[in-house]
């Protein structure tokens, strides 16, 4: 009854109280530091950090914690603070082919230079519960199962047992001329900023790129698996995904050189797909590409298959699949603005739903004068 | 602008700007805004920032009276028609703590009205301006899902599927059945979303003294009307444009011309019809408007009976 109640706002101010306690829980249990969930839930800070469009791990963390683990509420959180900040400049382009890596696989060679390197990925444990885990006190070098514990540790982020050199897969393709090339557009102009600008479509790849590395990683997973089961039709190899560190550069217009402004962790994925050719264009390998921060391949698998659907314009592909409607695509990817305008359905919309009461009480009770009067004249006319 | 500048909020915090949008996003928004009056009723994409509030709860509002508000202006913000709504509340707190933002409910003393759905029942001022927060701008959404064709049909102004849409209400239903966010043509020019305004409220928006402005946050559209406007909603000559009407006055004040909501009293039937408007609502009742179900509502402290 709030309509005619007044009380909205002393809800509003007892609900935030609720909310508070109900993030604090049971306060018999010790509450979580940021630091900890900061370096021991970090794939999570990565989606925030993703899905937030900003890279800094403290305040991913400390989304995740007032979200109480929500990814979406913590992007959220991310963003509103992220829009607040003065833009100084854009950042020299980032090299991921002088990545530090930490892992780095390729599907379509056995082996190639600098070789395939594991690293840490949860991809051949067996899904079964550590119930050692439940227990505080567990320390990873003391659960270690593999042998390579009295040598350098090869696994850490800063091995130099790995080689220096590690070329990009689809470069290696490059260099043979089967993959298509690209180049920056002329004049290589600054990338658009969805977040300043207005979207118009159709929309260029920079802006198809933007949209998806904020886009929700559980949407481009659907409809990356949407392309694989025949809603697009790429048959895509995994060219090559690496993980690692690679340093960010930015040149002050007062100095007129580049500063290193410390390192950040990237996912980068680059699928192999086919291409038939055209009349004008030899057969060649096409590219789907994606980059994510932190430890994230699942997203960034999912960004290139969707890449390589939304580029069917370019190839003169039929786009025939939502994966390959750009509009489709980034007015839905984009999970803050899709759960704002779901979640708003909460909001009271008495005043319109009023107007649906009244035209279909009236439609209903019309109807039923009309079968009335039916009803009447229908005898008669059997006699 | 600069006087916006230096008049920050006594407790706001520093990192924030007055009115929390930074200066040079409120130039942008102001200069769609200046685009948007010029030409009536077409939308204008616009640089639509994350606000701190969800997308989809008024945010294309928020940031049209952010871009316009200054210290001397008084502000109401309204959902449903009321001020005490969850959300109005919540828009109106926003605009108290970021722009230190004088507040009333009085719609004759707001300079600006935000508003989610209604219109307020008292006849607009020159000198106001009405914000409208929008969920879906585009009148020809629904009949054309991409973007890229629909701008096309605004620029060739080819609404002959609105029509033929209305068309077959009619010969479905024997009426237009769309109650809310009925289309409007504006201008002779631009067919518009109303947002989603009972159609009752459509007349109200037509050659209004006050400046209307729409905002679009999830959509990155603005739109406008400048006063005294034409707005016209879609009809057919042998099919006139109608508002609702209901059987019974406001229980509360016994208007028989405001927008009513119904309330359900009990769950044997009971209903109560009210007005909409809460501010309307109560100042007819400061003047002795009295509703037949005024005293069961006021015995059962559903609102406070004036006292006389």
């Amino acid at each position: 009854m709030y309509v005619a109640v007044k009380g909205g706002e002393a809800a509003i101010l007892a609900t935030h109280d609720l909310v508070a306690e109900a993030r604090r829980g049971n306060e018999s249990v010790p509450e979580l530091k940021v630091a900890q969930i900061r370096e021991q839930q970090g794939l999570a800070c990565a989606r925030v950090m993703n899905e937030g469009s900003l890279y800094d791990l403290d305040l991913a963390a400390l989304a995740l914690k007032q979200a109480q683990g929500d990814a979406i509420e913590a992007a959220f959180l991310m963003r509103a603070y992220r829009t607040t900040l003065p833009r100084f400049g854009s950042s020299e382009p980032v090299d991921t082919a002088q990545m530090a890596i930490r892992r780095r696989i390729s599907a379509t060679y056995k082996d190639l230079p600098g070789g395939q390197v594991l690293g840490p990925t949860y991809d051949y444990t067996h899904r079964l519960f550590d119930f050692a885990l439940m227990d505080e006190g567990q320390s990873a070098i003391g659960s270690r199962q593999s042998k390579t514990v009295e040598q350098p540790d090869c696994r850490l982020p800063t091995a130099d047992c790995l080689d220096s050199h590690m070329p990009r897969v689809p470069d290696i393709l490059g260099a043979e001329g089967l993959m298509e090339a690209e180049a920056p557009p002329e004049g290589d102009p600054r990338p658009f900023d969805l977040t300043r600008e207005p979207v118009s479509f159709p929309a260029d790849r920079d802006v198809r790129l933007q949209a998806m590395a904020r886009g929700d990683e559980g949407f481009l997973l659907g409809l990356g698996y949407s392309v694989q089961r025949g809603y697009g039709g790429n048959h895509p190899f995994v060219g090559e995904i690496r993980v690692g560190e690679v340093c960010v550069e930015f040149v002050p217009e007062e100095l007129g050189f580049s500063v290193d402004l410390g390192e950040i962790t990237l996912t980068e994925c680059q699928m192999v797909n086919q291409f038939q050719g055209s009349k004008d264009v030899a057969p060649q390998f096409t590219r789907g590409y994606g980059l994510s921060f932190g430890h994230s391949e699942r997203k960034a698998m999912s960004m290139s298959l969707v890449d390589r659907a939304l580029k069917c314009r370019e190839f003169g592909e039929a786009a025939n699949y939502p994966a390959q409607q750009d509009e489709f695509v980034l007015y839905h990817s984009d999970n803050v603005e899709a759960a704002g305008f779901v979640e708003h359905l909460k909001l009271p919309h008495y005043v319109d739903f009023q107007g649906e009461l009244e035209l279909i009480r009236r439609i209903t009770r019309e109807r039923e004068q009309r079968l009335a009067r039916e009803q009447d004249t229908l005898p008669e006319a059997a006699e | 602008m600069n006087a916006h500048q230096t008049l920050p909020a006594d407790d706001a915090k520093p990192a924030y700007n007055y009115a929390y949008l930074d200066e040079q996003t409120k130039r942008m928004i102001r200069r769609a805004l200046l685009k948007a009056v010029a030409v009536p009723g077409y939308q204008v994409p616009f640089g639509s920032r994350e606000m701190p509030l969800a997308r989809g709860w008024g945010t294309g509002g928020i940031q049209v009276t952010a871009a316009i508000i200054g210290p001397d202006d008084t502000l109401k913000v309204i959902d449903q028609g009321a001020d005490d709504t969850t959300n109005a509340v919540s828009i109106r707190r926003f605009f108290e703590r970021t722009a230190d933002a004088r507040t009333t409910e009085a719609t004759e003393e707001a300079t600006i009205i935000q508003t989610r759905h209604r219109i307020p029942e008292a006849p607009l001022k020159a000198g106001q301006i009405m914000v409208y927060q929008v969920p879906t701008p585009e009148p020809l959404r629904r009949l054309e899902p991409r973007e890229a064709e629909t701008r096309k049909m605004h620029a060739w102004a080819e609404y002959g599927l609105m029509q033929v849409k209305l068309y077959e209400n009619i010969a479905r239903f024997g009426e237009v059945t769309t109650t809310y966010d009925y289309p409007v043509m504006v201008n002779g020019r631009y067919v518009m979303a109303p947002s989603p305004i009972p159609k009752f409220d459509n007349p109200k928006m037509h050659m209004s003294p006050a400046l209307q402005l729409f905002g679009a946050g999830r959509e990155k559209r603005i739109y406008a009307l400048p006063p005294h406007t034409s707005v016209k909603s879609l009809d057919f000559d042998d099919h006139p444009f109608r508002i609702q009407s209901w059987n019974e006055p406001c229980g509360l004040c016994g208007a028989t011309d405001s927008y009513l909501d119904e309330v359900v009293t009990d769950d044997k039937g009971g209903r109560m019809f009210v007005c909409s408007d809460s501010h309307h609502c109560e100042t007819r009742r400061e003047a002795g408007h009295r509703g037949a179900m005024l005293a069961d509502a006021s015995a059962l402290h559903l609102v406070e009976e004036v006292k006389s």
